[in-house]
Parts: structure tokens; C-alpha cells; sequence
């Protein structure tokens, strides 16, 4: 990987850190409400994939952890935190909330909070791209622990049996909530289970956005090229609770002190720094462009954006709830 | 109009829709070499493909989310489950996806995907092959719920379903597939919303949905021939949403009011229908509506219990004439 493909990913990763601990200040002051899932020690795996794939292009899915994956399909920051805010000028007018971000202009089918619903919703976006000869893939982001529903095993089956073009990602942290893998799953090596289903893939470093970056390479070369679906499982891990209301209790200190020292963005900064290809003082600034970014762009747009007028409470129910909405551009008619 | 059967309705339906758009596709168990259980994609897999006319696993919930998540790009599925009952299996996909995406998208995604479930009581098949759902359905926002009783209904519903840019959840009878009735040869939509009169009578209205629309019809006759009462009947082919103008009128028509229902009372179409007509036409009201519905049991198995469980055109005379000694 040259400068500045490393430049920007360090970039990246390092905005959408910034973006959740700033939600996890707008939680604690009350400015976000609702559940929060946190994204922080993780961001190697989603922007790693997107770099490999075509982000805004490719049709991404995954669960309630959305707000990075948003991000890196190219999401608008700014309509995001609205949305997270319950604005109308969130990106889906304060009706989805932090768990159910959509954005269509980026090809982004959305975050959804029922575990492992979304395998089944991604095989037939797949099967959409397959009938229409779309130019893209799918590509289905979902946890470890979402692997233990009956959604996995049904969904990677139909893949396989009709080949579709769908990216199965697993961000495997170790934990559903307080319960660690290995206390939920017989087989914890999640490829495993994927090749029993008979669909190919490989496991990854997850904290290491480029091993990520290399094995989603091959993983998205694969699906592209219709050779069927592939499963690209990445260990990775949370570096806060489950969600706001997580006091982390189940986890060993020595566990999560050995996974601190595996900051993927810190991993990605000082393979740099030895490398002379930023300086401390470079990155120093970089921190503090985005702070200000988010703090006066970002969280400023948020804060005075309207509230969804309360007469539209049934706008958006039925398709002629609409009204003039320009939206609902997916279908044809 | 020619005279055809209820599954070569649908079956023709299904054709003509998937002949007219490309994104229309079908997918269940045993639609496609098969031709459906009950024949209504019969010939379609050889026509279509099986790209199109999909044999799917034994996998209710993924195959619906399938077709919900395709419906997102624009394909149109419909997705024929077996039966009713094991639709329980596909309730998370239905009821937290197809019915929510579209609001919790602030309007973004549609989805154009249409259920097709046969249910009902058919003969003796037991406690889970025996039942109706349509008041789960109709009880969420974000879905319509249609119940074809004719087969020109089940021909225009259906192609009205497909090309709606909502979630329709049709109801079938297993027990009509083999009815007769007019369809037209010309192609026809059916309204996805309304009610219709389908008998003509000014001393009570009887409500009906489906295989119950029959029941009220034979109880009419009956009414008619041995108590000169008329009453006037009302096919609700929409349980989502209700006509509740559709209601008001003809309970200001009559003033007396019998609902139909194929199903367990607690919660169903007849409590739904009886709060439209206390909220619209209260004051219309010569008697208290009644409600004639299925026993609150599971379907049992014994020929005579089945029976005894079910609604029929008896039973809503008897309801008819208790209705009006308590006047
Ligand atoms: C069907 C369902 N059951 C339970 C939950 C509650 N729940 C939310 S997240 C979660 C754990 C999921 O863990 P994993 O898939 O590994 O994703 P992670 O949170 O680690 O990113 C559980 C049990 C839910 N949202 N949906
Ligand atoms: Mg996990």
C-alpha cells in the first residue's frame, strides 16, 4: 500500500473514532437518546473492506454497530449525526435512529437490530444484482455472535446453491453482549461453519487494516468474478461495553489490556512513524482538523437542525404517505 | 369473461405479471417443478426459468427475507408460503422488515413484495395445518392484507399486489382453490382497497372475508326463504386497511350488523370491525353487533369437533335471529 492510500485509511479511521467518542459526549449529555452501539478497537475491519470493494457502489448491509460502516460507504456525516440527533434533517428524517441508518444515493441497505435478520435481506439483494445484471456485489457485515441464528445456516446454503454475489463479512469481537464466544459456540472458528454451508473464505487480523485490506483483496475478487459468495471472518475486538448501558463486567482486565495494545489505528500510525511517512506532529494536527470538523461541522449541523414536525408522525408508512418525497428511487415503477 | 377456477386465476395472474415485467420472480416450496401445492404456478418454471421460478429450501425465514431484500433493488417477488402456519416462521422478516424499512428509512426503500398465504381450516388437518393469521397481519402497520373470495378477485388482487409499492400480504383459502367464478378476459385490477356489496338487503348486514364471504351468502338465502329477512353482504377483501367509510354506509343502511370470521374471536377481524363501527356509525345501531367466529381452540382433528368449531351459514342465522329477539 503507497502513502497515501495509508494516509487515508489512518484518516479515515481516525475521523470515525473521533465521530463515536463525540456520540458517546452527545449520549452522556443527552443529545442522543435511544440505544448506542459503538464501534471503537473495530475500525480496521469495515474500512479495510471498503477500500477493497467499491464504497458508495457496492451494496452494503449489516446490524445495529452502523454509524463506521456508514462512514465508509461514504455516508454524510453530518445527516448521520442528525439522525442519531432524531432530526429531520437526519438521513432518514429521525424515523431509524442510530441502529437504522440508510442512505440508498450509497448503495447503504441499512442497519438493523434484530441479530442476523440482515443475511437473509443480503441474499437477496445479491439475488437482485444477479437478475438484473447490476455492476456490484453485496456485501453483508454482520457479528460472531449473529452466526449462532438460524439465518446464517439458511442464507450462506442458498448463496452457495445459486452462486449469488454476496460479500459475507464477520466482525468476529469474541462476545454476543456479556457472553464470550466459546460459551455460545461449539465450532469458534466461524469459517468453519461457513465452508460446512459450502461457501469458500478466509480469516484475517482484523486490527490490522492492511492484512484486512489484502484478504478483502481476494475475497471481493472472488464474489466480483462469479465464483459465488465468500465468507471473510475478522478477529477483531470492542474496546467498550456492548452499548452504552455495558459495564463490561465479563471481560478479564488482562483480556482487554492485551487487545489495547492492538489499537488498530495506533498499529496503522506507528508502522508509519518508522517508516517516515508521517511525523507525530502531522498526525497531531490530523487529530485536531477532525476534532474541529466534527465539533463545529458536525455536531453544530446536528444540534440546530429541525425536529420532524409531529403532523407527518404517518408520513412514510405506506408508499402514498409520502407526499412529494423525491425518495423511494429504487423501485422501477 | 370466461368461467375458471380460483388456482388458475392466480396461476394466469401470475403469468401475465411475469410475462409484463422482468423483475417480477416467484419463490417458495414447490412452486417451480412442482407447480405449487395447489397448482397456481403451474407451467411457470418451464416458461420463465429457474431463475425466475425459484425452488426454494425449506427455509421460511430466509427466503422471505430474501425476496424482501431483493424487493429493495426493485424486484418484485412474490413469495408463496406453503402455509399459513408455517409463516410463523418468516414473522420476523415480515413484521420487522417488510413492514418497517420503509418508515424507519425515512422513505428510501420500498418494498414491492407480495405474500401469498394459503390458510384456513381445509378437512381435518389438524391443529398446525388449520388456521387463519390474517388479524396478525392486519394488527401491523406498514402491510396491506388482502383476502380474495371470488376468482376474480384472487386474479385482480394479485396483479394489483405486484405492481404495489407495498408489502401485500394476501390470504388464501386451501379450500378454494376449486371454486368457479367469472374472470374477465381482458386484464382487470382489482382495488387493493375497499369493500364491496355483493348481496343487496336493508334489515341486517352480515361482514365477510373470504371463505366467510360464501357462509353469509348461503345464510342470506336462508334468511330470505324462511324469515323474509334480507340481508344485505359485505366481502371485506381488505383487512389492511379496512373500509371504514365502506362500513359506516352499509351499517347505516341496515342497522344491525353480523360479523364473519374464520378465526379465534380474541382480537380479530370482528373486534376490529365492531371498534370501526363503535368510532363511525354508533348512533346508526338498532341492535349490538354480533360476531360469528371460529371456537377460541386450536383446530382439532376429529371430523364432528372441526366442525363444531368452525363459523357456518347456520350459525349465523341463529346469530341473525338472537340478534333481533334481543332488540
Ligand atoms: C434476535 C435478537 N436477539 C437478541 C438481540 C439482543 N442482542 C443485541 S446485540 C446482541 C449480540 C450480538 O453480538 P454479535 O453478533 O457478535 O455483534 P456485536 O454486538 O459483537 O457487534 C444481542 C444478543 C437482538 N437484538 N436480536
Ligand atoms: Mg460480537
Amino acid at each position: 500500500m503507497d502513502t497515501d492510500a495509508r494516509k487515508l485509511l489512518l484518516e479515515k479511521m481516525l475521523y470515525a473514532r473521533r465521530f463515536e467518542e463525540r456520540c458517546f459526549e452527545a449520549y452522556m449529555e443527552r443529545e442522543i437518546g435511544g440505544f448506542l452501539h459503538l464501534y471503537v478497537g473495530q475500525e480496521a475491519c469495515v474500512f479495510g473492506v471498503m477500500a477493497a470493494a467499491r464504497a458508495g457502489e457496492d451494496a452494503v448491509i449489516t446490524g445495529y454497530r452502523d454509524h463506521v460502516h456508514g462512514l465508509a460507504v461514504g455516508m454524510d456525516s453530518k445527516l448521520m449525526m442528525a439522525e442519531l440527533f432524531g432530526k429531520e434533517s437526519g438521513c432518514c428524517h429521525g424515523r431509524g435512529g442510530s441502529m437504522h441508518l440508510f442512505d440508498l444515493q450509497k448503495q447503504f441497505y441499512g442497519g438493523y437490530a434484530i441479530v442476523g435478520a440482515p443475511f437473509a435481506l443480503a441474499i437477496g439483494l445479491a439475488k437482485a444484482i444477479q437478475l438484473q445484471k447490476r455492476d456490484q456485489i453485496a456485501i453483508c457485515i454482520l457479528g460472531d455472535a449473529a452466526c449462532n441464528q438460524g439465518t446464517f445456516h439458511e442464507s450462506l446454503n442458498m448463496a452457495a446453491l445459486w452462486q449469488l454475489p454476496v460479500l459475507f463479512v464477520c466482525e468476529n469481537n469474541l462476545y454476543g453482549i456479556g457472553t464470550r464466544i466459546d460459551r455460545s459456540t461449539a465450532v469458534t472458528e466461524l469459517i468453519e461453519r461457513a465452508k460446512g454451508c459450502g461457501v469458500t473464505g478466509a480469516q484475517a487480523d482484523g486490527q490490522d487494516i492492511e492484512a484486512v485490506f489484502e484478504a478483502s483483496k481476494v475475497a471481493v475478487e472472488h464474489v466480483r468474478s462469479g465464483q459465488g459468495p465468500y465468507f471473510l471472518e475478522l478477529k477483531t475486538y470492542r474496546f467498550r461495553g456492548h452499548s452504552m448501558s455495558d459495564s463490561n463486567v465479563y471481560r478479564d482486565k488482562s483480556e482487554e489490556e492485551q487487545w489495547a495494545g492492538r489499537d488498530p489505528i495506533q498499529i496503522l500510525k506507528n508502522r508509519m512513524l518508522e517508516s517516515q511517512e508521517i511525523t507525530e506532529e502531522e498526525y497531531k494536527s490530523l487529530d485536531k482538523e477532525i476534532l474541529d470538523t466534527i465539533e463545529n461541522e458536525v455536531v453544530a449541523f446536528a444540534r440546530q437542525a429541525p425536529s420532524p414536525d409531529v403532523e407527518d408522525l404517518e408520513k412514510y408508512v405506506l408508499c402514498d404517505t409520502d407526499g412529494d418525497s423525491e425518495q423511494g428511487v429504487n423501485t422501477n415503477g | 369473461m370466461a368461467e375458471m377456477m380460483y388456482w388458475q386465476a392466480v396461476q394466469r395472474a401470475h403469468d401475465e405479471e411475469l410475462e409484463r415485467d422482468a423483475n417480477v420472480i416467484i419463490l417458495g416450496e414447490d412452486v417451480g417443478l412442482v407447480g405449487g401445492t395447489y397448482k397456481a404456478t403451474s407451467g411457470l418454471l418451464d416458461k420463465y426459468g429457474a431463475e425466475r421460478v425459484i425452488d426454494t429450501p425449506i427455509s421460511e425465514n430466509s427466503f422471505t427475507g430474501l425476496g424482501i431484500g431483493a424487493a429493495f433493488m426493485g424486484v418484485r417477488p412474490i413469495i408463496e408460503i406453503m402455509s399459513v402456519n408455517f409463516a410463523w416462521l418468516a414473522m420476523d422478516q415480515i413484521m420487522n422488515n417488510a413492514a418497517k424499512v420503509h418508515y424507519m428509512s425515512g422513505g428510501q426503500l420500498r418494498v414491492p413484495a407480495v405474500f401469498r398465504i394459503p390458510g384456513g381450516t381445509a378437512h381435518q388437518l389438524g391443529a398446525q395445518h388449520s388456521a387463519r393469521m390474517e388479524k396478525v397481519f392486519m394488527g401491523v402497520a406498514g402491510l396491506r392484507v388482502v383476502t380474495p373470495s371470488t376468482p376474480k378477485q384472487a386474479y385482480g388482487l394479485l396483479k394489483s399486489a405486484v405492481r404495489s409499492d407495498d408489502p401485500v400480504v394476501i390470504h388464501e383459502h386451501e379450500n378454494m382453490y376449486q371454486f368457479k367464478g367469472e374472470v374477465p378476459d381482458e386484464e382487470y385490477l382489482h382495488p387493493l382497497e375497499g369493500s364491496e356489496v355483493v348481496r343487496e338487503g336493508t334489515d341486517v348486514t352480515l361482514f365477510g372475508y373470504n371463505l366467510s364471504v360464501h357462509w353469509c351468502l348461503q345464510a342470506a338465502d336462508i334468511l330470505s326463504e324462511e324469515q323474509r329477512i334480507e340481508a344485505q353482504v359485505v366481502d371485506l377483501y381488505s383487512l389492511s386497511p379496512l373500509d371504514r367509510e365502506g362500513i359506516h354506509k352499509a351499517v347505516a343502511n341496515t342497522h344491525n350488523a353480523v360479523i364473519v370470521e374464520e378465526a379465534e374471536p380474541v382480537c380479530g377481524v370482528g373486534a376490529e370491525v365492531m371498534a370501526i363501527i363503535n368510532e363511525e356509525a354508533f348512533f346508526e345501531l338498532d341492535s349490538a353487533p354480533i360476531r360469528v367466529s371460529a371456537a377460541n381452540v386450536p383446530m382439532p382433528f376429529a371430523r364432528n369437533l372441526e366442525l363444531a368449531a368452525l363459523p357456518d351459514a347456520k350459525k349465523i342465522v341463529a346469530a341473525v335471529m338472537a340478534q333481533r329477539a334481543a332488540r
